[in-house]
């Protein structure tokens, strides 16, 4: 039996600092210091981490030595950190980039999905953005003319498909562009994290297609940072560190292994994220950490998050009354929830220094299984100082929490829920356990 | 360090010897494989691919077509009033005030004939030179031949330009110029406009992706080779001896042969038409050889 994907030594290097579109000037500037001094071009936008994949030559490798093979019908996940390689793998796979070593085969009519609603123009309507969608995707007209019902149907929008897409809301163009994206028909599909969009009731609509795709016989490569949608898809997942495979093998494991070199290297470090206008660079690190104090970004379901960060002010005006706050996103950037110091803490903290260190433990959030973001605040009494929107990403991993043996499903929303129950049986004459 | 938990990867000889082209071969009965492989060697043209992407080509001309004018009060009546608007103006200054001859025929259909041409031309060439800057969202996200992107741009213009020649027959029809048989050569100056807009626009869009100063320098260029066209003057006024040189300029035999077909008169300058037609096929050549040398690596630069 021949694999339906088969990938062999697969490399992709880019020459760091000319990677952007340039202008001439750039193209001048660039010639003349490597005329005048060489090899030390654009040194500064690497990552510390980085130089183990940049050669002697000034190329960094975003992708060396990848081999893995897929049996036809199986569905395979891909994880990894940002920047392990996912999307440049993705892209390869999808020929919208070469590769510069080695060689990939697929059997079998392959579709890529990197996007919904790639090519859709705003002055267009419903009707004619699924032809001209559909046809990038890399279906032909007859077949879109053959789904083009089901489509309709699927996105719920039949009442506006010759309303050009302008006036759409985001989410009826997120389910139109969905709905065409889901019923492409091919062997392998190879796709990113689009999973599922729109409101609540649309995405457990998307995820239930995708999982029915998943169990159809079809190949798939699915590229993920969702851990739990991965491990509700997929058997088997690769592991990506630094542009190579660190592992791979069947889900369970493979997670392990995630969840293992993600607690190794922790978050720490400057944190990622953005300052609103107003705000101070006054936090300089951040970090999670589990209930005992082990750096982390993976946590179980029902777990302690503890959440610090350390601060230091740039100029000599000490703070009085440090307050913090967090606020915790999902993956979509909603809010699910928010606490602070000055809400919820039994007293106010007192300071005369002009740094410090917060700890926060959040005390068992009903967090689903899933990503999520949280965005730190840091304030004198009642007063701004920094605040770094999306400062840290984290993961909840699904597990036994009601220790029934079952694990909630991710589409069951954001939160989970505890119950106590009662049932009262209605037959007549037995109507208590009296 | 590499583990390897289970379903160790084994590196197999090939077993089949498939098909080592990079395409996939949609064929009902085999199954179709499909390759990559890094570049090498000299890059094939491929166009069988560009056949089977035909579908996409047709929606993305339509797509163009469709929404160029669709928030437009006066829609596509802007074909045709850019063109007889430029003739009125034309008529006026270089027809009555500088008194430019015309070589016999009334000026404004004198320039409105050069006019088509060259409007399509520089519209396509414009069109062109940002097709593949203006995709990036597509280019970063499906793989598609780059090469349609730029075809797209020149099809779409001709859609226009097939409004403007029904305004040029309406013109003949009022001055009562009836075409001879030189009209049947004119379908083969447009082809030659395509030529020469694809030949530019090759190497325009491809360089634009990495060096968006193409793309700040091309109007001024479009204006300047403008007045290098023989459309308000005729090619008769240049000196002889320059003519060779003045063709140089592909667009002074695609305007001149144009001119000549609809309007008839005189034959243009075989000499200069030669010297604009060779220019043309090694702009062409050269430019679709330097595209599909880049195209695989827009994604990564744009």
């Amino acid at each position: 039996m021949h694999p339906a994907i088969r990938v062999q030594n697969l490399g992709k290097s880019y020459r760091l600092g000319v990677t952007h579109a340039g202008s001439l000037r750039d193209l001048v500037n660039r010639s003349a210091a490597r005329l005048f001094s060489r090899k030390q071009s654009s040194r500064h936008d690497r990552h510390p981490g980085d130089s183990a994949r940049t050669d002697h030559d000034g190329l960094f490798w975003a992708l060396r030595d990848v081999s893995f093979e897929i049996a036809p019908g199986e569905v395979v996940g891909v994880i990894g950190k940002n920047g392990a390689g996912k999307s440049t793998l993705l892209k390869v796979m999808s020929r919208i980039t070469l590769p510069d070593e080695g060689r990939a085969e697929m059997r079998g009519r392959v579709a890529s999905l990197l996007e919904v609603g790639t090519g859709f123009h705003p002055e267009l309507t419903g009707r004619e953005n699924i032809f001209l969608n559909g046809a990038i995707l890399g279906m032909t007209k007859s077949e879109i003319r053959r789904r083009f019902d089901e489509i309709v149907a699927f996105s719920e929008i039949d009442r506006f498909i010759d309303t050009p897409a302008k006036r759409y809301s985001s989410g009826m163009y997120v389910r139109l562009a969905f709905a065409v994206a889901a019923h492409l028909d091919p062997e392998i599909l190879i796709v990113d994290e689009v999973l599922a969009v729109g409101d609540l009731d649309f995405q457990v609509k998307c995820f239930k297609k995708i999982k029915a795709v998943a169990t159809g016989g079809k190949t798939v490569l699915l590229v993920s940072h969702n851990i739990a949608a991965v491990q509700q898809l997929c058997k088997r997942a690769i592991l990506l560190a630094n542009g190579s495979v660190y592992a791979t093998g069947c889900v369970e494991n493979v997670l392990r292994h995630y969840v293992a070199t993600s607690t190794l290297e922790g978050q720490i470090g400057g944190p990622q994220g953005s300052r609103p206008k107003w705000a101070a660079p006054w936090i300089n690190s951040i970090r999670m950490t589990t209930s005992t104090g082990v750096l982390t970004s993976t946590f179980q379901l029902g777990d302690d998050l503890g959440i610090e960060f350390d601060f230091q002010q740039p100029e000599c005006k000490a703070i009085s009354r440090p307050v913090m706050g967090v606020v915790i996103k999902n993956a979509t950037g909603a809010v699910v929830g928010a606490v602070n110091t000055r809400m919820s803490a039994q007293t106010t903290f007192r300071s005369s220094a002009q740094a410090g260190t917060f700890h926060c433990r959040l005390i068992a959030p009903p967090l689903l299984q899933g990503t999520y973001m949280a965005d730190v605040w840091l304030g004198d009494g009642a007063e701004n100082i920094d605040c770094i929107e999306d400062a840290i990403d984290f993961q909840i991993l699904p597990s036994d929490v009601y220790g029934t043996g079952r694990v909630p499903f991710a589409e069951m929303g954001c939160i989970f829920l505890n119950a106590l129950w009662e049932f009262n049986d209605n037959a007549a004459g037995s109507g208590t356990s009296l | 360090m590499k583990t390897e938990l289970a379903n160790p990867v084994t590196v197999r000889n090939k077993a089949s010897a498939s098909d080592p082209s990079e395409a996939a071969v949609p064929d009902s009965d085999s199954v179709a494989i499909r390759v990559i492989e890094p570049a090498r060697g000299w890059i094939k043209l491929n166009l069988g691919e560009l056949w089977r992407y035909r579908d996409l080509f047709m929606l993305l001309i339509w797509r163009d077509v469709a929404a160029r004018y669709r928030q437009s009060v006066v829609g596509y009546g802007w074909a045709v009033i850019k063109p007889v608007l430029s003739t009125v103006i034309f008529t006026f200054i270089f027809g009555k005030v500088a008194g430019l001859p015309s070589d016999g025929v009334p000026y404004p259909i004198f320039s409105l004939a050069a006019l088509l041409p060259w409007m399509f031309f520089s519209g396509a060439l414009a069109g062109i030179t940002s097709s593949v800057v203006g995709s990036g969202g597509l280019l970063s996200k499906v793989y598609f031949p780059r090469l349609i992107l730029p075809l797209v741009s020149v099809a779409a213009g001709l859609a226009e330009l097939g409004i403007q020649a029904l305004i040029l027959g309406c013109f003949m029809l009022w001055y009562r110029i009836a075409p001879g048989w030189p009209l049947a050569l004119a379908p083969v100056f447009i082809l030659m406009a395509v030529v020469t807009a694809l030949g530019f626009g090759f190497w325009l869009t491809a360089l634009n992706v990495k060096y968006r100063d193409v793309g700040m320098a091309l109007p001024f260029f479009l204006q300047a080779l403008m007045w290098m066209c023989p459309i308000v003057y005729s090619s008769r006024m240049v000196p002889e001896k320059w003519r060779g040189l003045y063709g140089l300029n592909p667009m002074v035999g695609v305007i001149e042969g144009f001119r000549w077909s609809i309007l008839g008169g005189a034959p243009p300058d075989w000499g200069m038409m030669f010297v604009s037609f060779s220019v043309v096929a090694a702009l062409f050549v050269g430019g679709l050889y330097y595209f599909r040398k880049v195209e695989m690596t827009f994604a990564d630069v744009i």
